[in-house]
């Protein structure tokens, strides 16, 4: 059933124009930027060749790489997420779900698994391009592999924040805006809660990097599987809240 | 001679919205190979009623049975018996009528070698068949209540819940949704909302009459008619659902 629906928002994902166009706007911005990195890597070969212990191709052009991409999936996977319930709830298609012998959580990681399914393919995208650099010499893949899970589990959390936000609302751009703005609120709290202590914990942006440095610890794991797991509960509450209250 | 049981049972159905009852301890049996009409004017809780029937709002008391099973107990199981159309169709205008179907399929659990058979029945009784392969934002608003239709029929449940089915369709097509939903009376229990008199009378074996949340009268159309006296049966229904205020 949970399959069922994450198919069902894959297909109108792609029978829509804006998802194909997403995925060539942001593949021709990562490829730009890959590039760039490449160009300077090379540019600055020279000069690391004389270090000691010169930072590979991996740390100099896969980490900003996979940097951007998070930078990226902060925008765009609410624009995404907006469809998912606040759409449904516009357009009075909603009771389909209700009415069918399907749970308000399996609804949600339908809708959930659907989205972040579609990050994930736009962070494949991003990784054959790394990977395309194994031709010229070797990757060193437990960062690659670091980088990666970073970002796919900072897309797990983007997806289940944005489904919560699509969630309050039948309006998708106000689900869209409010989304944006908490994530980018949650990515600079690391920011302004320098004077404060502490507060970085909170941070998407604090546990993302210390992933990105190859550091994958049981914290930062626990801190995305906390955060995807609180908002998917909110947004079955708030779900269920629309048949309590009508 | 074994009591042929209820497909769906509502006892005791209430639901407040703020200070005003919009539903009022309502008792409501549907039994297999009947048409129940509900009927009221606008705001007199059957939309409200469908609602709670379909697991789409809760009710503040009372409890629903379909096929034995409590709704509001194990809501998973006892959906698998329903089929729903609300008033707005839930249709997705950028998806086929097939493609659409085989999702309302799937949702109510068709087993999945069976979903292409179901989908092509659905579209062979909602006489969809031709429009199979077209958008459904491109169809007129009659297919589209047909495809509405078939999505809540396409899982062959027991009980077919229709919040207003002809509502803003021409007479042509009102025909053909009243022969469709004739035909569904005939092998499920069907519950249909109206404020249409005349549409009640040609379908509904039995009537259930609404007025600002409270059931007014339940019965046969006949029943309805020998109590109006002599007035017609629009006069009677006008006089039953009239506010208590100014009757």
């Amino acid at each position: 059933m949970i399959a069922t629906i994450a198919a069902k928002e894959l297909k109108m994902l792609f029978g829509s124009p804006l998802a194909w166009i997403a995925l060539g706007v942001l593949q021709g911005v990562l490829a730009w930027l890959f590039l760039n990195q490449v160009d300077a890597f090379l540019g600055l070969q020279a000069q690391l060749a004389l270090l000691a212990n010169p930072p590979g191709v991996t740390e100099m052009v896969a980490a900003p790489l996979f940097g951007a991409t998070a930078m990226l999936l902060l925008v765009v996977t609410p624009v995404f997420a907006m469809r998912l319930i606040a759409e449904e709830r516009r357009n009075h298609t909603l009771p389909l779900f209700f009415s069918a012998p399907v749970s308000l959580p399996a609804i949600v990681l339908g809708k959930f698994l659907g989205l972040w399914g579609f990050l994930c393919l736009i962070v494949t995208l991003t990784t054959l391009m790394v990977l395309s650099l194994r031709a010229g010499g070797p990757l060193d893949m437990g960062l690659l592999l670091a980088n990666l899970s970073g970002v796919v589990m900072l897309a797990a959390s983007l997806a289940a924040l944005g489904l919560y936000f699509s969630c309050l609302t039948a309006h998708p751009s106000i689900a869209a805006i409010s989304g944006i703005g908490a994530s980018l609120g949650l990515w600079l709290l690391d920011i302004v809660s320098k004077d404060l202590g502490g507060w970085h914990a909170l941070s998407l942006l604090w546990h993302f990097e210390r992933i990105s440095r190859g550091f994958l610890n049981t914290a930062d794991v626990a801190y995305f599987l906390l955060f995807t797991t609180t908002f998917l509960m909110l947004s079955v509450r708030r779900l269920d809240r629309d048949r309590v209250c009508g | 001679m074994s009591e042929i049981l209820p497909s769906l049972r509502a006892r005791n159905l209430s639901r407040r919205h703020g200070k005003r009852m919009v539903l009022e301890a309502l008792d409501l049996e549907l039994y297999p190979g009947e048409v129940l009409g509900l009927l009221g004017p606008n705001g007199a809780g059957k939309s409200t009623t469908m609602r709670i029937l379909t697991g789409n709002l809760a009710s503040d008391s009372g409890d629903v049975e379909i096929c034995g099973v409590d709704l509001f107990e194990d809501s998973v199981a006892a959906k698998i018996h329903l089929g729903y159309l609300p008033e707005i169709s839930p249709l997705y205008p950028e998806l086929t009528v097939s493609e659409y179907l085989h999702l309302a399929a799937r949702l109510h659990r068709v087993p999945e070698s069976d979903v292409g058979a179901a989908v092509m029945q659905a579209l062979h009784r909602c006489a969809l068949t031709e429009v199979a392969r077209r958008l459904i934002g491109n169809l007129s608003k009659g297919y589209q209540q047909r495809v509405g239709i078939a999505q809540a029929i396409v899982h062959a449940p027991a009980v077919i819940i229709l919040d207003e089915p002809t509502a803003g369709l021409d007479p042509l097509q009102i025909r053909e949704i009243r022969a469709l939903i004739t035909e569904l009376g005939r092998s499920h229990g069907v519950i249909l909302s109206t404020h249409f008199l005349p549409e009640a009378e040609a379908l509904c074996g039995r009537v259930l009459i609404l007025r600002q949340g409270r059931m007014v009268f339940s019965g046969s159309v006949e029943t309805l008619r020998q109590q109006c006296a002599g007035k017609s049966l629009e006069d009677c229904f006008v006089h039953l659902t009239r506010p208590e205020e100014i009757a």
